[in-house]
């Protein structure tokens, strides 16, 4: 650092490094003064309207600022405005049966908009997001129903849960009689077979091979099936399976597994409303 | 020239020397007190200025129960006059753009800045500004004198009154502003008892606080420095264009008139170096430096420079609309040769004819059907296939209106959920969720054509059609 400074007069801190370079004094601009100070006045101003401070170490709490304001409150207004909205129309599905509000086009168009939230939560992840079904899980989309499709139908199913029977055939039938059977529900004519009448598949399915919704059998005749076949699997392998091992059958450890679990106790009875209206109107509700 | 001619001349330019030594060329460190000296260019200024009269009383216009043109963006709804345009036929504003800024270019190309000079707000505006402050504090070098001079009652009396003339002209071009976006009578309601919203009230504090900025301080510094368009201009303008020009062949040499000179011997051009042209520039420059890009070509300056032309007895147009091809000489490109011209019309023509065909097919109804893609498709019972479709039908009437969805193009389909009109709601989307179903032996493939078709009626029992083309999925 010299003594004497060699640039006098222009305001330098006398720091001068390789020969001429040197700091100034010179102010910031003023634009950038302003918008300092600006930042400094909106920074107290923030601590004065918003929580800012913690409380000194030792102490529980924070400054709360002048206005009270708390993110908390803000999304629990949030939530309050949504509410209000929803409200109107839930205090009006509250009085209401599920069939009611599919008949009430305002109404049935809320539950479908607002039901997709429960539907995701409780249903789509064995049916799938749209219903479309899972592997060994029933579509909700087609108009094809083990315990029947009206609306009253699918607010019980979700209320009181499935499980339908079937008896494993494998020590019963011979694997020709297996073959045949199958063969005749592949064609969708179960009746055509006298093995369906003589060996009591009628107890369960009909005369007709067309099932019971009250039992939950299936209907024989379509060209839809309960179980899908597996990749790689043909539809007749599939059948066979299914009459040997039958469904939910304890004494067979092969068994096809079915169960749609109750929601009666897990959902209120609103929720199991809307969701049966929701389900119903997917594609096939009847 | 006589003598007595020639005293008068005399008598006249040693007053303008006089003037002369004020004027200096601006760059930006003082502000420019431009002189006011009338002409049929100031005649024609403020002729094209009183068309923002438009901007100001146009909202009060009134068609039937509404508002004849209104911006109504919370409602996304633009009303002209008898049309109402909805944000679906936005498409038509980006050639209305187009149009717009062809018009520029076509117009820069022919007479140069032609929008600067004499429409441009920010000119319209300041000149505006600028009226009262010579009504208030006098001629320019008054004002520069009180400018400089130290703080008095007198002073901040003038100065207040101007300022404050010059806020309330803010002010109410804030409110034109607002009133082409909100319902103008509504709008003065609201403002007389202290009702407005924080929108209007902060567009309202915008456009005053901006107005009074840009026309009452930055001025002409606004056109140098922040004006994108001033920046594009060369590329606009070519050698054939008019603009306001300082014939130097005729000016220079320039040289003062001396006194008792006679006219003949004189050995100097035409430019009598009375610096009139720059002492009237709004804008500060020397026009007699030839084109730049200071200049917004406002033609002020033609007519002070034929004023003083005609006391020193010259011909005028010593300043005046030429192209640099006609200046030097060259002949002048008739427009029609000009491929410029030429380009420039084909596209304000095509943007002319999208509008008038948006404007003439502007639909009633108009349907989207999107197909739901998760499952794409649902294989029934009896083995036929069903889609499922959103329908979304938009109805741009002013009313309710019943519309009936049918489909077609493939064999023994059946819609499922449109059995019953549809209430569409008037200005808004109405969505309807329908199936489609269609026996196994019909399906041709895992996708073909579907045909959706929406007629609305209104309750004078005419129809309103739109269709749409969709996909109908199978397993192929």
């Amino acid at each position: 650092m010299a003594d004497k400074n060699p640039f006098p007069g222009e305001n330098n801190t006398g720091h001068i490094w390789d020969d001429n370079l040197r700091e100034l004094k010179n102010p910031p601009p003023r634009w950038w003064m302003i918008a300092f100070w600006a930042s400094v006045i909106w920074w107290i101003a923030y601590g004065v309207i918003y929580p800012m401070w913690p409380a000194l170490p030792g102490s529980q709490g924070y400054t709360k600022g002048v206005t009270g304001w708390t993110q908390m409150k803000e999304y629990n207004e949030g939530v309050a405005e949504v509410e209000a909205v929803r409200a109107e129309f839930e205090t009006k599905l509250a009085g209401l049966s599920a069939a009611d509000i599919l008949n009430d086009e305002g109404l049935s168009a809320y539950t479908v908009a607002s039901a997709k939230v429960l539907f995701g939560d409780n249903c789509a992840a064995c049916h799938g997001r749209s219903g479309q079904g899972g592997p060994g899980f029933p579509v909700l989309v087609d108009d094809d129903w083990l315990y029947g499709g009206a609306i009253e139908n699918i607010e019980q199913t979700i209320t009181i849960g499935r499980k339908g029977i079937m008896t494993a055939h494998a020590n019963v039938l011979k694997p020709e009689e297996v073959d045949e059977l199958a063969n005749a529900v592949v064609a969708g004519k179960p009746e055509s077979s006298p093995l369906f009448l003589q060996k009591g598949c009628i107890a369960c399915h009909g005369m007709d091979g067309k099932g019971m919704a009250a039992l939950g059998s299936a209907n024989l005749t379509d060209s839809l099936y309960r179980f899908v076949p597996q990749e790689g699997q043909s539809v007749l392998d599939s059948v066979k399976y299914t009459i040997m091992h039958g469904v939910n059958d304890p004494t067979d450890p092969s068994t096809r597994q079915a169960v749609m679990p109750a929601f009666g106790e897990r959902l209120s009875q609103d929720d199991i409303k809307k969701l049966a209206v929701y389900v119903h109107r997917l594609g096939g509700g009847q | 020239m006589s003598d007595n001619q020639k005293s008068q001349r005399d008598a006249a330019v040693e007053a303008l020397y006089e003037e002369a030594g004020h004027w200096h060329i601006n760059t930006g460190d003082e502000t420019i007190h431009a002189k006011r000296v009338g002409g049929k260019w100031r005649t024609l200024k403020w002729l094209t200025s009183s068309l923002w009269l438009i901007y100001f009383l146009g909202p009060y216009l009134r068609w039937g129960d509404r508002q004849a043109v209104l911006f109504d963006i919370p409602n996304r709804q633009f009303h002209l006059f008898g049309v109402t345009i909805l944000p679906q036929d936005f498409w038509m504003l980006s050639l209305l753009l187009l149009f717009f800024a062809i018009l520029l270019a076509v117009v820069t190309a022919v007479a140069g800045r032609v929008w600067c000079g004499f429409f441009c707000f920010q000119t319209v505006w300041t000149d505006v500004y600028t009226w009262i402050e010579e009504k208030l504090e006098g001629a320019p070098a008054k004002r520069q004198k009180l400018d400089k001079a130290p703080l008095s009652f007198e002073k901040i009396r003038t100065k207040g009154v101007k300022h404050l003339l010059w806020l309330i002209i803010a002010f109410i071009t804030g409110i034109g502003f607002i009133t082409w976006f909100v319902d103008a009578q509504q709008f003065w309601i609201d403002l007389l008892s202290f009702n407005l919203g924080t929108t209007a009230l902060i567009t309202l504090a915008l456009f005053t606080v901006g107005t009074y900025v840009l026309a009452g301080f930055l001025r002409e510094q606004a056109c140098f420095w922040l004006c994108p368009y001033a920046r594009i201009q060369a590329v606009m303008v070519d050698n054939s264009t008019a603009v306001p020009t300082y014939d130097f062949h005729r000016g220079e040499p320039r040289g003062r008139v001396k006194k008792g000179q006679n006219e003949d011997d004189r050995t100097t051009g035409d430019c009598v170096d009375c610096n009139q042209c720059v002492a009237v520039c709004p804008t500060g420059v020397d026009i007699r430096h030839g084109q730049q890009e200071g200049c917004i070509m406002c033609a002020l300056c033609i007519d002070a420079c034929d004023i003083v032309m005609e006391k020193v007895g010259r011909p005028t147009g010593l300043i005046r609309y030429e192209s640099l091809d006609t200046l030097n000489g060259k002949e002048d490109r008739p427009l029609l040769k000009r491929p410029r011209v030429w380009i420039y019309t084909a596209v304000l023509a095509l943007s002319l004819v999208g509008i008038a065909y948006g404007l003439s097919t502007l639909d009633a109804i108009e349907i989207k059907v999107i197909h739901d893609r998760q499952p794409l498709f649902v294989v029934q019972s009896d083995g036929s296939i069903q889609n499922k479709y959103t329908v979304k039908i938009l109805n741009k009437m002013t009313e309710d209106m019943d519309v009936a969805i049918t489909a077609s193009g493939l064999e023994g389909l059946q819609v499922i959920g449109a059995d019953k009109p549809i209430t569409s709601q008037h200005g808004k989307v109405t969505p309807k969720t329908i199936f489609v179903r269609v026996p196994p032996a019909n399906i041709g493939g895992d996708s073909m054509p579907i045909l959706f078709r929406a007629v609305g009626t209104d309750k004078n029992g005419q129809p309103f059609v739109s269709e749409r083309q969709s996909v109908f999925m199978g397993p192929g």
